[in-house]
């Protein structure tokens, strides 16, 4: 087995948590404004775990990095292009059916991805993952539950539901695509093989849209992809605009 | 405070000899300190009174987390972030409570978030300024939740049993937020020139409306009087105010923070702070609708109650269909 680079592994962490930190982000955006109370709570809950989950990733990150850079100089001094995160990710909460979508498409990537890294040959990871995984799981269940509420709810809920599949679906693709990165993890035996996971994935989210009554997409659709290489859409950089105002504009300041 | 200025209908407080027996009995409960619990009979004035206390305390839990909210995806630093966000979580989890202890009278939910979003129902004044700065989350947490606990932990002696086992468990989480609050002003005060100037200029505009949220003086009050007699009001406005003066002023020297009123002095004789009066033309058209956010924070909510008008119809749609499938299998 080949040991891992640390400049590929830091990358690889900053995957991983730059995903959590920019969901948690835009879900946080929603404060006090979801559909009902009990979602609310919810949100916020989802939101604390995948925040959690990025100051895990990104404060291991820094300690890889070795140059003294904590979480939150990973979190509010970096630029969109030098984020890694999913293109899922990023994308905006939309209406409610949006906001769910993107959090069930991603939570059945992300139980997965977790459980391989249960197995990572770095026990840092391997700690990460295994308490982010019970959360996880619990978001999937979540998000899988309210899928079928819509999904197989009012004709315009399953309108507003299916809208929302079709629109995201374009971004799936780059959750099973690896790169050079990936295979360097796969084969120091730190990371996993992200194509490995598309059946089961799949077959996870097939059932959960036949029971809602959803159409899945053409799979031959064209995928989006750039997000982990740290080329994104527009609207990180607002995101991040957002995100890092009051922290840039004291250098240096504590909190 | 959170309750502010809650109609009790009463044109006068009943002696004794005027109430009927049920109300006697009733009384006699409240006196010995027994609590009433929903299924008990009550008169229908402290049901009506209840019920509309309740409902302002559970709104402003709700409507509160909008001026917090309005920070988290600015917050400083990661743990800020998150500290803030479990601290708008729980104003949540208060209000979902707090709908709970009210809905024990015989009102819905429903009914009660209609009302907010009608403009009949009230929710605390403090919640229609605005948060302009990070400090702003220090000032509220130490300020805002720190009047809430003055007026809360009595609360949890209330006669009534849901209301006060309500308060018992949200009273402790608003120690800890207290607590964060003025953590992020220790912090701001250790800082920078620009970070102390942020934390004064916070406590400059959260000073009064904070003293406002007691409410006006209220020793003449019928509806304060009627409510003292039914044991949802322990303390006077004024008792309640001059506790949190004398809490936080010491707080403020030990942050080396200067309190925005003139006439603030140590009372040797009394044993208490003096300090100036709030201004009343400014709380009541807060109350009246005219604070700086009022229609903002209302609007908020109406549209996200409108926006997910689809999601909840989906939501019973669904357990309808299921409901009818199982009824079809059994
Ligand atoms: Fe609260
Ligand atoms: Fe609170």
């Amino acid at each position: 087995m080949q040991a891992a680079s640390n400049a590929s592994k830091m990358i690889y962490l900053l995957r991983l948590g730059d995903s959590a930190l920019v969901l948690s982000q835009r879900i946080s955006e929603l404060c006090g404004k979801g559909p009902a109370l009990e979602e609310d709570l919810a949100l916020a809950n989802t939101a604390l775990d995948l925040l959690g989950q990025a100051r895990l990733w990104l404060s291991y990150a820094g300690e890889i990095e070795g140059d003294g850079r904590d979480e939150d100089a990973l979190a509010f001094l970096r630029s969109d292009r030098e984020f890694h995160n999913l293109l899922i990710v990023e994308q905006l909460n939309g209406n409610y059916a949006g906001t769910i979508m993107r959090q069930f498409l991603f939570d059945a990537w992300h139980t997965l991805a977790l459980a391989q890294l249960t197995q990572s040959s770095d026990p840092r990871i391997c700690e990460i993952a295994q308490k982010s995984q019970k959360e996880v799981t619990y978001h999937l269940r979540r998000s899988s539950d309210l899928i079928v509420r819509m999904g197989d709810g009012t004709e315009v809920s399953h309108a507003l539901t299916q809208a929302a599949l079709d629109q995201l679906w374009p971004f799936t693709g780059e959750m099973f695509t690896g790169d050079a990165i990936d295979e360097e993890m796969t084969a120091a035996g730190v990371g996993f093989d992200p194509a490995q996971l598309k059946q089961t994935w799949q077959t996870y989210i097939d059932q959960v849209f036949t029971v809602a009554t959803l159409q899945l997409p053409r799979q031959d659709a064209w995928m989006q992809k750039g997000g982990k290489q740290g080329v994104h859409s527009e609207h990180l950089s607002y995101l991040l605009a957002e995100m890092q105002v009051l922290h840039r504009a004291h250098p240096g300041a504590k909190w | 405070m959170y309750a502010q200025l809650v109609e009790t209908g009463a044109k006068k407080v009943p002696t004794l000899a005027e109430m009927t027996p049920e109300e006697q009995a009733f009384q006699a409960k409240i006196d010995a300190g027994i609590k009433i619990e929903a299924k008990d009979w009550m008169p229908e004035g402290y049901r009506k009174t209840l019920v509309r206390q309740i409902s302002q305390h559970a709104h402003s839990e709700i409507v509160g987390q909008l001026p917090e909210g309005n920070w988290i995806t600015r917050a400083p630093s990661l743990k800020r972030k998150s500290i803030l966000l479990a601290k708008v979580q729980d104003e949540g989890g208060h209000g979902l409570y707090l709908y709970s202890a009210a809905e024990t009278l015989g009102v819905s939910r429903e009914q009660m978030v209609d009302d907010l979003h009608a403009g009949k129902a009230r929710y605390s004044s403090i919640f229609n300024y605005p948060t302009l700065t990070w400090a702003d989350m220090g000032a509220i947490g130490w300020l805002v939740d720190g009047a809430a606990i003055i007026n809360q932990i009595p609360l949890c002696r209330c006669s009534f049993g849901p209301y006060a086992r309500a308060m018992v468990r949200i009273c402790k989480e608003e120690s800890f937020h207290q607590r964060q609050g003025y953590d992020i002003m220790i912090s701001l005060m250790r800082g920078t020139a620009a970070q102390q100037a942020m934390a004064q200029d916070a406590l400059n505009r959260w000073w009064w409306p904070s003293l406002m949220m007691f409410g006006p003086s209220d020793a003449e009050s019928i509806n304060s009087a009627q409510s003292a007699q039914w044991g949802i009001k322990l303390f006077s406005n004024d008792e309640l105010r001059q506790k949190m003066v004398d809490q936080t002023v010491p707080q403020a020297e030990h942050l080396g923070l200067r309190i925005p009123d003139p006439d603030l002095k140590w009372n040797e004789e009394r044993g208490h702070y003096d300090f100036g009066a709030i201004e009343r033309d400014e709380f009541y058209s807060v109350l009246k609708g005219n604070g700086p956010c009022n229609k903002e924070r209302l609007a908020t909510r109406v549209k996200a109650h409108e926006d997910g008008a689809w999601f909840r119809d989906a939501l019973m749609a669904h357990a309808e269909k299921r409901a009818a499938r199982a009824g079809k299998a059994a």
